[in-house]
Order: C-alpha cells, then sequence, then structure tokens
C-alpha cells in the first residue's frame, strides 16, 4: 500500500488505502455522501443511484459506493450535476408506491385522493408508518422533493402480513436490495432474492411464496436493512413512534452470543427491539432476541412474594416472605449444617446476582452446595 | 471459547460438532456461513443429524450417538499417519504426546468405522482437510458435552487442536457455543461447587483465606459441594433438607423429570426466586418475584468471555427486586450484613477478588466489552486465550479410549433418542412461550423421525404417538424430516407438555456431572 496517495474529495485533499471506495474515503473524513441501498460490510451494487458523485474526466456521474479512489482523482459531492440527478432519483421513488408522508404532495385535490387510497390500502388514518424514520424520507426534505412530478405508480402487489413478524409492504419498496443482502451476505439465510423483471420487479422469496412458508428464518436482519417503509414489524407498524421512544443500550438474555441491542421503550413497555452495531453481532439478532421480548410485560409476571399455605399460594409481604425463609434456612443450617442447603444460582441472571448468590451460600450458609444449570 | 466469535472469519476450516449452530446459535452460525460463501472456508460439520449447517459443509460425517472419541481419535490416527501433525507445537507447547499417540494406533479409520458408522474414506478426508487450515476452528455444543462421556469428549477435541496447532492463534481455537445467555458469567462468579469467582478452588486455603478477610467471615467450607445433578437425589434420600433456586427450572431441565419432581417434594423447604410461576416454582414453599434483564443493571459474560453490560430500560412490575437484593436481604436476616447500594458496587467487589475480573469496570466496559483476563486496570484484555502458554505451563494430552454410552437400542426399546432446541424456542420455554409469533412458529413438541423409521413403523406424518424409554412415555406428533437419519429420533426439550426430559437418561458423566442427554433408547407406537 502506497500511504501517499491521495484523492480530492470537494476540493479537500485526502488520504486514502488502496481499495477504499470513495463512499468509504469520504466517510472516513465525515463528508457526508447519501446512501439508500449501500450496506455495510456487503457488496456494493450501485443499484439505487443516489450516491452519485461528479469525478473530473469521467463521462457519467459514477457511484461512490462501487467506484474505487484512484490516485489524484478528483470528486465533487454535492455540484449542480450531483444535485440534479439526486433529485430525480427521488422524485421517481416518491412516485413509486404509497410514499404518504407529507413530501408525497402539496395540499391539492391529488394529494388528498392519494392519502385517502393509502389509509384504506393500510387500514389507518395516520401517515405513513415509518414516517419520520425513513431514509428517502430525509432525503426527500434534504433535497426539497416531492413526489408530484410523475404521476403515481398503482399498486401492484398486495401486502404480505400472514408471518407473525414482519409485514411486507411491496407499494412502499423502493428496489435497493438491501434486504437481499441483508439475508444472502449478512446472515446467510438466503430466503429472499430479486424476482420478475422491470415495472414488475418485486423482492420474492423462493418461487414468490409467503415468508413463512420460505427458507426464512424471521432473524429480522431485512427489517433492520429497509430504508423505507417496506419491511416493519408486525408489532410495531403504526403502534410504535420514533420520536415517543427512548432507547437503551443492553445484551441480549438468550444464548451465549450476547448481542448488543437496542431496546425501545415507550410507557415503560419495550415495545421494539434493534441489533447494535457493536461487536459481537454487529448489528444482527435472531428471531428470538428481536422478536422474542413479550415475556418482559407479560401479566404472567410474578408481582408479588407467595407463600404457600395447605397446598395454596397466598400473596405475602417482602417482610414476611424473606422473615420465613430465613427462618427456615437459619434453623436448618443451625441443627443440620450447611450442607444439608442446596443453593442453584441461575445463568439468566447477571455476574453481580450470581456473585452474591455464591457468597450467600458460601458466607452465610456455610456450604460449597452451589450449581447452575450449566450442565443442563 | 478460546478465541472471540469474529475470529471464526478469519478460520480456513470450522469444524463444527454436536452443535446445531443456526438454531441455538443463530447470529454466531453467520459468521461461519459468511466464511464459507465469502471466503472460502471450508466446513466440516460432524453431527448425528442433518442440520441446516450440513448445507454449508463440505464434509458432513455422521456418527452414531455418544461415539465422539472414537471419530476424534480417528481423525487424530489419520493425521499421525499422515504426518501432518503441527511437529512444533507439540514438541515447544505439550507433553504426554507419545502416550496419545499409543492410544491412537488402534483407532484406524476401518476400526473407526465399526464404532461410528462413518466411512473411512470420509473420516480420512475430512482429517486431511482439518489438519492442512493454517487455522482451523473447532466449534462444539451440548452435542459434545452431554454424554457420560463428555469431558473426555471435550479432552479429545482439545488433543485434536492441540495435534494440528491450532489454540494460541487467530481463527484456531476450541470453542464451546455457550447456550444461556450468562453461563460463562454464572460459571465466571464461582456459582459452581468447587471454585470461588474466577475458578480459585474452595480448597485452596489461602484462597479460601482471601476470601475470609475480603467477606470479613471465618470458617468458610473447603470441601468442595454438590453438583445439581448430585443435590437432587440427596434430596430424595432426605440428606438435602432445603434448596434455594434461583432462576432454574429443573423441573424441565433436568434429566429423568420424574426423579427429580419426587426429590424437590421431598424437601422441607423449597424456595424459588423467578420471573414467571415455572414449573419449579408451583412446588415451592415460597416464591420470590424478580426483575427480569430489562429491568437492572449488571453485567453479562458471553461464550467468548466478554463482560458486557446490562442495563435497566424499564421498571420491573409490582413488587419484583432485583435477585441480589432479594439475596442481600436473606443474608442481613440471618446475621450476616451484605449491604450494596448499587450492582457497580458489587462489580468492583468482584473486580478486587477476582485476579482476571481485576482490570475490568464499569468505565471500561460502558461502550464495549471486554475478554478476560483482565488482571489490570490498563490490560487490554485476551481476546485469544493461550498465546504464549497454557494455565497450567505445557498443554496435556490425555490419551483417552472410547467408552460407549450409557443406554443402548434393543428389541424393547429399538430407536435411538436425542435431543435438543428448536430456533423459535428457547430452554423451558418461559421466556420465548410469551411471544404468540414464536409459538405459532414452534407450537408444541415433536418427534422427528426419518421417513424410513416413520414407515417401519407404519405412521404418517402428524400422526400423534406414544414415546417411551425406560424411565417415562411422553406423547407428541410425527414430524418426517430430512434432517432425520434412520435409527435417531430426535425430540426439542422446551416444552412441559411433552417432557424429552421425562423419557433421557440421567446417567452421568463421572467428572462433570452432566447427564446423557444426548443419547437414550425408546420406542414409540401410535397413540390410541
Amino acid at each position: 500500500m502506497n500511504a501517499q496517495q491521495t484523492i480530492l474529495i470537494n476540493g479537500r485533499e485526502l488520504a486514502f488505502n488502496s481499495g477504499e471506495t470513495i463512499l468509504e474515503v469520504a466517510r472516513r473524513h465525515h463528508i457526508d455522501i447519501p446512501t439508500l441501498c449501500h450496506l455495510k460490510g456487503t457488496t456494493p451494487t450501485g443499484a439505487c443511484r443516489i450516491c452519485v458523485v461528479e469525478v473530473a474526466g469521467a463521462r457519467t456521474l459514477l457511484a461512490a459506493c462501487a467506484t474505487p479512489a484512484t490516485a489524484g482523482m478528483k470528486v465533487q459531492t454535492e455540484s449542480p450535476p450531483v444535485v440534479v440527478a439526486r433529485r430525480l432519483i427521488l422524485q421517481l421513488m416518491l412516485s413509486s408506491g404509497n410514499h404518504n408522508c407529507a413530501v408525497r404532495g402539496s395540499d391539492n385535490q391529488e394529494w388528498t385522493a392519494f392519502q385517502l387510497k393509502v389509509q384504506a390500502e393500510d387500514g389507518s388514518d395516520e401517515l405513513c408508518p415509518v414516517w419520520g424514520d425513513c431514509r428517502l424520507q430525509e432525503l426527500a426534505y434534504r433535497y426539497q422533493v416531492s413526489g408530484e412530478r410523475f404521476d403515481a405508480t398503482p399498486t401492484r402487489y398486495p401486502m404480505e402480513t400472514v408471518n407473525p413478524f414482519i409485514i411486507r409492504d411491496f407499494s412502499r419498496c423502493i428496489q435497493c436490495g438491501r434486504c437481499v443482502q441483508a439475508c444472502n451476505e449478512v446472515q446467510v439465510n438466503n430466503a429472499i432474492n430479486f424476482g420478475y423483471r422491470g415495472p414488475h420487479a418485486k423482492i420474492i422469496a423462493a418461487g414468490d411464496r409467503p415468508l413463512k412458508d420460505s427458507d426464512c428464518v424471521f432473524c429480522g436482519e431485512c427489517v433492520q436493512a429497509c430504508p423505507v417503509g417496506a419491511l416493519v414489524e408486525k408489532d410495531v407498524r403504526y403502534a410504535v413512534r420514533p420520536w415517543a421512544t427512548g432507547k437503551v443500550r443492553t445484551t441480549c438474555s438468550y444464548c451465549g452470543v450476547g448481542c448488543q441491542m437496542d431496546l425501545h421503550v415507550q410507557d415503560n413497555q419495550v415495545v421494539k427491539v434493534d441489533g447494535a452495531d457493536a461487536a459481537p453481532n454487529l448489528g444482527s439478532l435472531c428471531v428470538k432476541g428481536r422478536f422474542g421480548y413479550h415475556f418482559i410485560n407479560s401479566p404472567e409476571r410474578l408481582t408479588t412474594p407467595l407463600i404457600k399455605e395447605n397446598g395454596q399460594f397466598r400473596e405475602a409481604s417482602w417482610e414476611e416472605a424473606l422473615d420465613r425463609v430465613a427462618d427456615g434456612l437459619k434453623k436448618i443450617r443451625d441443627t443440620q449444617g450447611g450442607d444439608a442447603i442446596g443453593v442453584l444460582t441461575s445463568a439468566r441472571m447477571t455476574n453481580e446476582e450470581n456473585y452474591i448468590a455464591q457468597k450467600f451460600a458460601r458466607a452465610v450458609l456455610k456450604t460449597n452446595n452451589v450449581d447452575h444449570c450449566a450442565r443442563l | 471459547m478460546t478465541n472471540p466469535i469474529a475470529d471464526i472469519e478469519k478460520a480456513d476450516v470450522i469444524l463444527i460438532t454436536g452443535s446445531n449452530t443456526s438454531e441455538n446459535h443463530p447470529v454466531l452460525s453467520s459468521f461461519v456461513k459468511r466464511a464459507v460463501k465469502f471466503r472460502g472456508a471450508k466446513l466440516i460439520v460432524i453431527d448425528p443429524r442433518r442440520i441446516k449447517m450440513t448445507e454449508f459443509a463440505q464434509h458432513w460425517l455422521r456418527p452414531n450417538l455418544g461415539t465422539d472419541v472414537a471419530w476424534i481419535n480417528g481423525m487424530m490416527h489419520v493425521i499421525l499417519k499422515e504426518k501432518m501433525q503441527a511437529t512444533d507445537f507439540i514438541q515447544n507447547r505439550t507433553e504426554g504426546f507419545e502416550a496419545l499417540q499409543e492410544r491412537l494406533e488402534k483407532y484406524t479409520p476401518e476400526f473407526v468405522e465399526g464404532i461410528t458408522g462413518i466411512p473411512a474414506e470420509s473420516l480420512i478426508a475430512a482429517a486431511k482437510l482439518f489438519a492442512g487450515a493454517k487455522a482451523g476452528s473447532i466449534l462444539y455444543c451440548m452435542g459434545i458435552t452431554q454424554h457420560i462421556s463428555g469431558t473426555d469428549n471435550v479432552k479429545s477435541l482439545a488433543n485434536l487442536a492441540m495435534l494440528t496447532g491450532n489454540l494460541g492463534i487467530a481463527g484456531a481455537g476450541v470453542n464451546p457455543l455457550r447456550g444461556q445467555n450468562n453461563v460463562q458469567g454464572a460459571c465466571d462468579m464461582g456459582g459452581l461447587p468447587n471454585v470461588y469467582t474466577g475458578y480459585q478452588p474452595v480448597s485452596d486455603l489461602a484462597v479460601a483465606k482471601k476470601m475470609e478477610e475480603a467477606w470479613g467471615v471465618t470458617g468458610l467450607p473447603t470441601q468442595p459441594g454438590l453438583t445439581v445433578t448430585k443435590m437432587l437425589p440427596k434430596a430424595h434420600d432426605g440428606e438435602l433438607k432445603a434448596m434455594y433456586i434461583i432462576g432454574e427450572n429443573p423441573m424441565v431441565s433436568d434429566a429423568d423429570l420424574n426423579h427429580a419432581e419426587k426429590s424437590l417434594k421431598n424437601l422441607e423447604l423449597l424456595v424459588v426466586q423467578d420471573i414467571f410461576m415455572t414449573e419449579t416454582a408451583k412446588i415451592a414453599d415460597v416464591v420470590f418475584p424478580s426483575a427480569c434483564f430489562a429491568e437492572k443493571e449488571g453485567t453479562f459474560s458471553n461464550t467468548e468471555r466478554r463482560v458486557q453490560r446490562v442495563r435497566k430500560a424499564v421498571d420491573a412490575p409490582g413488587q419484583c427486586k432485583d435477585d441480589w437484593w432479594i439475596t442481600c436481604q436473606l443474608a442481613e436476616r440471618m446475621g450476616y450484613t451484605m449491604n450494596y447500594d448499587s450492582s457497580q458496587a458489587i462489580f468492583d467487589e468482584i473486580a478486587k477478588v477476582t485476579p482476571s475480573y481485576g482490570g475490568i469496570t464499569y468505565a471500561r466496559i460502558e461502550t464495549e466489552g471486554l475478554h478476560w483476563p483482565c488482571p489490570t486496570a490498563d490490560h487490554p484484555g485476551t481476546p485469544i486465550l493461550h498465546a504464549q502458554q497454557f494455565t497450567r505451563g505445557k498443554g496435556m494430552f490425555h490419551a483417552i479410549e472410547w467408552i460407549p454410552p450409557a443406554e443402548q437400542v434393543d428389541d424393547d426399546y429399538p430407536l435411538y433418542l436425542t435431543t435438543g432446541r428448536v430456533l423459535y424456542q428457547y430452554h423451558t420455554g418461559t421466556m420465548t412461550m410469551k411471544t404468540d409469533g414464536l409459538n405459532e412458529r414452534a407450537p408444541e413438541a415433536y418427534v422427528e423421525m426419518s421417513r424410513k423409521d416413520a414407515a417401519n413403523a407404519a405412521l404418517q406424518d402428524g400422526d400423534m404417538v406414544s414415546i417411551a424409554s425406560r424411565r417415562g412415555t411422553i406423547h407428541a406428533r410425527v414430524k418426517i424430516a430430512a434432517s432425520a437419519v434412520d435409527g435417531t429420533v430426535f425430540i426439542p426439550f422446551h416444552f412441559a407438555k411433552a417432557a424429552a426430559n421425562k423419557l433421557t437418561n440421567a446417567a452421568l458423566d463421572p467428572v462433570s456431572g452432566i447427564p446423557e442427554f444426548k443419547v437414550c433408547a425408546v420406542k414409540i407406537d401410535k397413540a390410541a
């Protein structure tokens, strides 16, 4: 590698490593080139062309995500031709489906009719389910375009709602292919791909089957990758809005991989889970981690100490329940010795809680009868 | 794991055995699949079922249940015969090689084929592929450990890794995939009968003295205690009088459940602390409600020994309390003060008494976890173990003889049963079964059979059958699946209504005390 190699982006001379794309060099130096189809860690496809940049000497605009940096290359990322090209791409995308955020149109008849049509198809009287959390919408604002320039495309494929986890809304799909890459290149479940051609293009599971009848394992990597509202969690759609939730980074409580995840919280409830882009999982989750959070708020949770009397549980105060157990353990320890007591700690609890449990067994009960279900 | 998860993508050859990786560690399985699909790594799967990962494998070897030591010895025999062993590594880093070499002599591919059913030429090809790797990673799970020979199986895999020099380097290692979020941490924290935190032996008087000083107590017990698999028989015999069970459900997860139930019911005092009314909580005398992971602060240690933060997102319902608070309250009432104002205060004490956690603080793992051992505040953590030397200095080869599983098929019980998990459920299901979608995908137990075995018993897909072993009977529907191999059926153990562990054998590994969940003999009849 020649450390002296540089590229000029917007007049700034920037060093690059051989093999780096224009996009990678720019991002590393905090120059913002917008992307839609680009998915970190996967093969660039250049499908959406929103990342086009002007390169001196090139006959056309080039996709920054797929063009390697070369020494002396002169790049403009927001020049007038670039902006014109991006606006056109966005206008085409916005007219291509049910993009009923406010950027779709103005307050004329057409807008009302369009809005009513989308509401009928969605069964909701709200704006788009990902309003406020949509890369396309962000770019429409950034480049100040609406969807009015071209006639709206009719909805070609009905929504798929027959699986328990993911709503596939083809009317909002912009064919960027991030979901296909997430499935084939990140999780490698190979369940979905591009199907049909031209205006009939559709992301399909094998044989254009519903996800539930395909190789899909509902990891939800595609949902997390979708930049628009084409793939949304069933329980989240129209129920969870980003401005109403807070996020808390934590560690998944299922298997031992220890995926980092963000819990989205609304009204003291976990309402959505995302994979965090951090080691060890780099954004990925599985179906349990992403969708298996309902136990937290289950009505079946134990909520009060219970004491069994005559074969039946009755509610008790902490004072009473703790006294009962402490007295019972004390009696057995003092008469039979601590080794007449066994403690099972838990592979589900925190380190701190396991530490306290074994300290209790050893220092208080005076026994080493401490184990957990690592063996089971 | 001796190596971090990210290392899987640095391996040339990955050997997976006894792990249904794509269902039980799905995110980790993506690392393997990416390595194969995009980096040209070669995958060897050695598993009794035709699991999903076999579709990515160069070689799938199908051993008879409970024959792991045989095929591992066989692979090593081939490697020595082909002179593909890592001579320098063996010379500089190990001892006991001669004894191993002697033991391996008789494990010719043909001899091994007789035990395992793996064709000799397949074993030879896989052995040569693995030995030829610059970095070969071994991934294993409960399919290796839940046998009466579980400890021997693990030692054998360590033998294979040392013989090929696959320890202490990137992309290699002996990598157990831990099945529960904090099973690594529970072990690290001394939730074991023979060690304190960081695997400091309870029988080491210097350690006991150190802990006595740190905790301000005297007379800490120095005899190792009972494992869970020994506690239950002692409860059954009346020697164990009380159990305090925190976040565990042995009434579904234990081998031979009928015996487990009798044992627990025989206790004078059973205290269960959990988030749900589990099968075990139902038979308790007192139940304490605890907060779940989303409701508390703390740390989990993952399968690659990375200590990571757990953070509170929501308030716990009702009167639920942090598990540590409940235990400390009991201690206080029994005359010993355990007073902490936060989980962080507890962690600081852990770091003080645990050399391998000594340099870890909440501040250091705020954005990214650290791999232990991390002894000092300026230590970067240890993603790869055994880089310079092993814990005991030189790596010890163990010359191991194959022993058959505790139970074999016979005329009365003609099919082998192995157990495991499915993608959409988790362990005893107390958590996953609260999500409707997961239940829709995996609603109930089933018995997975090959088409031929089903035909032999005149069974159709979906038929309700009784499955009986020498210990019990359950009912489930037949699922004819390509993943099943003739002669062996599979039942997921999640479902209390058809608890596979009513059938499994409680025969234990003599060292680890693990029950042989993965092998028993059953018969299957159409339910009346």
